[in-house]
């Protein structure tokens, strides 16, 4: 049997939290687990915390609450560039109930959002206070998330893409996001992130070399097309093969990053 | 979505009176579902429901040397632990029923698993929590053993056994071959005569059926002894019968509710949820269910079977096909269950609609360690169609025809002789290659848009059985003893001759003998009136007065026309000849081992023979004489 | 052990008592015995579970179940008043959009959603709505029909 404790507020839940319990943020992730019966815990922790759903905005600057469902950051004008990477996620369904705070800790193929937050630098503020690079958080992926802190991009800046064979809900045979900032006319501190290619959504280092100070053309992005993979090891699940994800990944990624259609 | 009907096509054939065809209907169940009243196997509420998870095998291939559930036993909620050894029939193959087949699969694994999955305990709690955390406290020790997973690697003399029940990881046919045989003509001298040789190997992988209700049954204790079994079975009488045998009970203590299924394709066929409900609501003396969740739908429920087909052609420069031979692999999973007659059903299909007149085939049911498949909508047809059909494309290639012409070409016509020596009618290919080229654009030659199916049929060669060369290659055993690779036609053994001959339409397949008295149907409630009870249907002349769209095949032993009346048939094995009236449900002794040297061209026989008789002695719905519009082949009646 | 729910099922006041954990398909059906909506996968991949929470479309195998307290709960059980269908309803066996009907109670929640925001909805509206309801027997076309004549019928009223 499987315990539930609610409580009023997140940082009463965070201190609950311990290793045979799980923080319930919408439920896909863990009434999933719950009804498999996974006996690695015993213990749902949640909150009635209202403040988690909340939306902020400073100018460029936005945090996002870690209970903000993909459907409120899809009715959100503030997060409207966030809307594509929103509605990669599940059907209406699982957009009412899925969480941002609950995207990060999605295993493989899941998790498109994460994978746009991370080409956009964004920054994870834990309920104990602590701010680290979402980079770091998913490298450990515990502790209760209280919000996302993004910097908005400027308008043409940031593209993301998924990649699935069922069309308009899939699983992903990938997902790539990019935030493409020029200085000069030229492409400078580009950020690339990569979903379903890696246990987690990962940053993916040689293609932002790649592009650094290079021309946002067929000629200019050669070498990055080239060192799509590099570095990494694409898993194979029932979606694809890892061979197969690494012999696309260019194409896709040469899409993305010249914003050409697939269809 | 609408449908054009071509009412040009066969037009003097039909009648425009129909009720259904061709108008909306309203389904009579449909109400039910929109309101979600209609009541799936799930949808019966009971108080103090039992629920049921199995322990199950973690290996491909592993022999169980222990198992330790007293831990499992000691949990709260626990009521009962089942192993084989509390199933009063453990072991049994779905096609018992028809006595095909020998018993080969446990309900509950004893001594070893063979395929991931595989179910060894189960267990009946109170809630399904508490069966899965006791199926985590069981203790298995396994000892693991070689595995294959390859059609072909598995008949590898070096293979590890999968099936004991089949130590040469092959279904015996006949109890003679490892493989199903057909051989009609002689397609090797017809590969020597031939201007091209095209040869193809093609593919397909298991499939998983993937009902959104995922399989299940709930059993429930009745007042009067009997116990209630709501099911999600696509074959009510297939899981009563199995329910009966393997709990060793008389089935009128079944009572079985089913019908209303949430999806099957096939995947509900295997009754293995009715046995071990019923098994557990008898040993509890309580309600109990189960259904399985959709992980183990995916991981252990039976898919379509993979399937491994080559093909060889012998074509001529002009597109005719005048020899084709087959070699195929089903891959039967680690048990029987249908594959078996999957492979006749393929066999039946061949060479695919087209009149070709040297065909032979080797299809091998092989054992792997892969979950056991079972049937999925029209299974033992689908890979082989898709095999067939590519070929044809790389034939059209190999010969610079177009493709829908070859097909026109060698297109069945009424009249010929199909390989499995019945004669093709109600013949549509052509028709159906005509339209889609219509509808497509496609332009076709004049003489590929003149031709019919009516016309050209059963000319020279193609209209009689041509004389066949055998051979007594594959006999059980002694592939793995020898270390011979599964290829067909490689001369090896005795070969023989049987002559030539004609179609035997009154032939009828033979049933197998049930196994029980309890799996006996009664043919009296079915409808059955009895061979004797209808004349056979006359056989009319065919038509020979329209054109022929195709050339006429050489052939050294052309018969022009069909003498009339000469169809009492050729020299068929004693095993294959009509039952005689009034004893179908007589058990019947099984076809006689053939001794060695004395060859046959098997038919399939059995499950694929939607059999003359059977059409002609079932009556439900069919007016007499020579009118009906719904029997198969009334157009030549 | 066990908590008392209260919320609305179908717009009638409702209280169950929940197993600790459990989900709300199991809580609608086992504790309520509302069979209509259908378990499929318990991962929210079928949707033969979704119901209206306060209107939105939610795969209830995945709802841990006293989270809907105080809250409005909807189902295909609840579809129809009286012997009145709605109009998905009478457009689905009109235009024959359902074959095993397993499908069918999930597919007409989420169609209901969005003909109650959206009553004019374009085709791919229609096929974004049930894009987390897998259907394995109609190839989803008719399903779409139905539902595009529902709105249509559901305007001319």
């Amino acid at each position: 049997m499987v315990e539930v404790q609610t409580y009023p507020t997140v940082g009463e839940a965070a201190s609950a939290m311990d290793d045979q319990a799980r923080f319930l943020g919408g439920g896909t992730l863990i009434m999933n687990r719950v009804n498999y019966g996974d006996r690695r815990f015993s213990r749902i922790v949640r909150t009635t915390d209202a403040s988690l759903s909340e939306i902020r905005v400073e100018g460029e600057r936005l945090e996002v609450g870690a209970g903000v469902t993909m459907a409120a950051i899809l009715a959100s004008r503030d997060l409207d560039f966030l809307s594509p990477a929103a509605r990669a996620v599940g059907g209406p369904a699982i957009r009412n109930m899925a969480s941002v705070g609950g995207n990060l800790m999605a295993p493989h193929p899941y998790g498109d959002l994460a994978v746009a937050l991370l080409a956009l630098d964004a920054i994870v503020r834990m309920v104990s206070g602590e701010e680290l690079s979402l980079e770091d958080f998913l490298a450990r992926r515990n502790g209760v998330v209280r919000s996302l802190l993004i910097r908005r991009p400027r308008s043409d800046e940031f593209r993301f893409k998924k990649v699935s064979r069922v069309k308009p809900k899939g699983v992903s045979v990938m997902s790539m996001a990019a935030r493409l900032t020029r200085s000069t006319g030229r492409l400078s501190g580009v950020r690339v992130a990569y979903g379903a290619m890696a246990p987690t959504p990962v940053r993916v280092r040689a293609v932002e070399n790649a592009l650094e100070g290079v021309s946002l053309d067929h000629a200019g992005i050669a070498a990055a097309l080239s060192a799509a993979t590099e570095g990494l090891d694409p898993p194979d699940d029932p979606i694809a093969s890892g061979w197969y994800r690494r012999e696309v990944a260019p194409v896709h990624l040469r899409r993305l990053l010249l914003g050409e259609d697939a269809r | 979505m609408n449908a054009e009907y071509r009412k040009d096509l066969f037009a003097d054939e039909r009648s425009d009176d129909f009720n259904v065809i061709g108008k909306p209907v309203i389904r009579q169940d449909i109400l039910g579902h929109v309101t979600g009243r209609s009541k799936f196997y799930d949808d019966h509420a009971f108080d103090g429901l039992l629920h049921m998870r199995c322990v199950r095998s973690p290996h491909h291939h592993a022999r169980i040397r222990s198992v330790d559930s007293s831990a499992a036993e000691r949990q709260d909620g626990v009521v009962r632990v089942l192993g084989g050894r509390d199933v009063p029939v453990n072991t049994n193959t779905l096609l018992s029923l028809i006595n095909f087949g020998r018993d080969d699969e446990p309900l509950l694994a004893t001594d070893k698993v063979g395929y991931v999955g595989q179910p060894i305990l189960a267990i009946v709690a109170t809630s399904v929590r508490a069966a899965q955390e006791a199926v985590d406290a069981v203790k298995v020790d396994y000892e693991e053993l070689p595995h294959v997973l390859d059609v072909e690697e598995a008949l590898k003399p070096e293979a590890p056994i999968v099936n004991e029940e089949y130590p040469n990881n092959a279904f015996d046919y006949f109890d003679t071959y490892d493989h199903q045989k057909l051989r009609f003509g002689d397609v090797e001298t017809a590969f020597s005569k031939a201007d091209h040789i095209v040869e193809g190997e093609y593919q397909m992988s298991p499939i998983e059926q993937a009902p959104i209700e995922t399989c299940g049954a709930i059993a429930a204790p009745e007042t009067s002894d009997r116990i209630t079994v709501h099911t999600s079975t696509q074959a009510l009488f297939f899981s009563v019968g199995v329910t009966a045998k393997q709990l060793d009970i008389s089935s009128a203590r079944l009572h079985f509710i089913g019908g209303t299924v949430g999806g099957g394709f096939g995947g509900k066929v295997d009754s293995h949820h009715e046995p071990l409900a019923a098994l557990a609501c008898l040993a509890a003396g309580k309600p109990v269910k189960y259904m399985w969740d959709r992980a183990e739908e995916m991981q252990v429920g039976g898919p379509r079977g993979g399937e491994r087909w080559r093909i060889k052609d012998g074509v001529m420069r002009d597109g005719r096909i005048i020899a084709r031979a087959f070699t195929g692999f089903f891959d039967a999973g680690a048990y029987t269950r249908l594959s078996s007659y999957a492979v006749q059903k393929s066999t039946g299909h061949l060479p695919g609609p087209y009149s070709i007149p040297n065909v032979a085939s080797n299809v091998y049911c092989v054992f792997t360690n892969r979950t056991p498949s079972t049937a999925m909508r029209g299974f033992g047809i689908t890979a082989v169609d898709f095999a067939i059909e590519r070929h044809m494309d790389k034939v059209a290639r190999a010969v610079g025809m177009d493709p829908i012409e070859l097909r026109i070409l060698n297109a069945y016509r009424d009249g010929d002789m199909k390989a499995h020596r019945r004669e093709a009618k109600n013949c549509a290919l052509i028709e159906s290659c005509q339209a889609v080229a219509q509808k497509s654009g496609w332009s076709l030659s004049a003489e590929a848009a003149r031709a019919s199916s009516k016309s050209g049929g059963g000319e020279g060669a193609l209209g009689v059985i041509p004389e066949t060369v055998t051979d007594d290659e594959g006999r059980v055993g002694e592939r793995r003893r020898s270390g011979l690779a599964p290829e067909p036609f490689s001369g090896h053994g005795t070969r023989g001759l049987l002559p030539e001959g004609h179609s035997s339409n009154n032939s009828s397949a033979f049933g197998n003998a049930p196994q029980r008295e309890d799996m006996e149907a009664e043919i009296e409630r079915l409808g059955f009136k009895g061979a004797s009870g209808v004349p056979p249907a006359p056989q009319g002349p065919v038509d020979e007065t329209a054109s022929s769209a195709r050339p006429t095949m050489p052939t050294e032993t052309a018969h022009a026309t069909h003498p009339a009346g000469a169809r009492g048939g050729p020299s068929l094995p004693a095993a294959y000849v009509q039952r005689p009236a009034g004893t179908i449900n007589q058990p019947i002794s099984q076809p006689p081992a053939q001794a060695p040297g004395t060859p046959v061209a098997q038919q399939p026989p059995a499950a694929e023979a939607e059999s003359e008789s059977a059409a002609t002695h079932f009556q439900r719905g069919v007016r007499r004489p020579g009118v009906s519009r719904f029997i198969s082949g009334s157009r030549r009646r | 052990m066990k908590s008392p729910v209260t919320f609305r099922l179908n717009g009638s006041a409702t209280a169950v008592f929940a197993d600790s954990g459990a989900n709300l398909l199991d809580v609608l059906r086992r504790g309520c015995g509302d069979l209509s909506p259908k378990y499929g996968c318990g991962q929210g991949t079928c949707g033969a579970c979704t119901v209206l929470i306060d209107g939105e479309p939610h795969v209830s195998c995945l709802v841990l179940a006293e989270t809907v307290a105080g809250r409005s709960v909807e189902t295909t059980g609840g579809l129809s008043n009286g012997p009145d269908l709605h109009p998905l309803q009478r457009a689905f066996i009109e235009g024959f959009a359902a074959q095993c009907g397993y499908c069918t109670p999930g597919m007409l929640m989420s169609a209901k959603a969005l003909l109650d925001r959206n009553p004019n909805p374009a085709r791919s509206d229609v096929e974004e709505a049930i894009s987390g309801n897998l259907c394995r027997c109609t190839g989803y076309e008719p399903i779409i029909d139905a539902i595009l004549e529902a709105a249509k019928q559901r305007g001319a009223a």
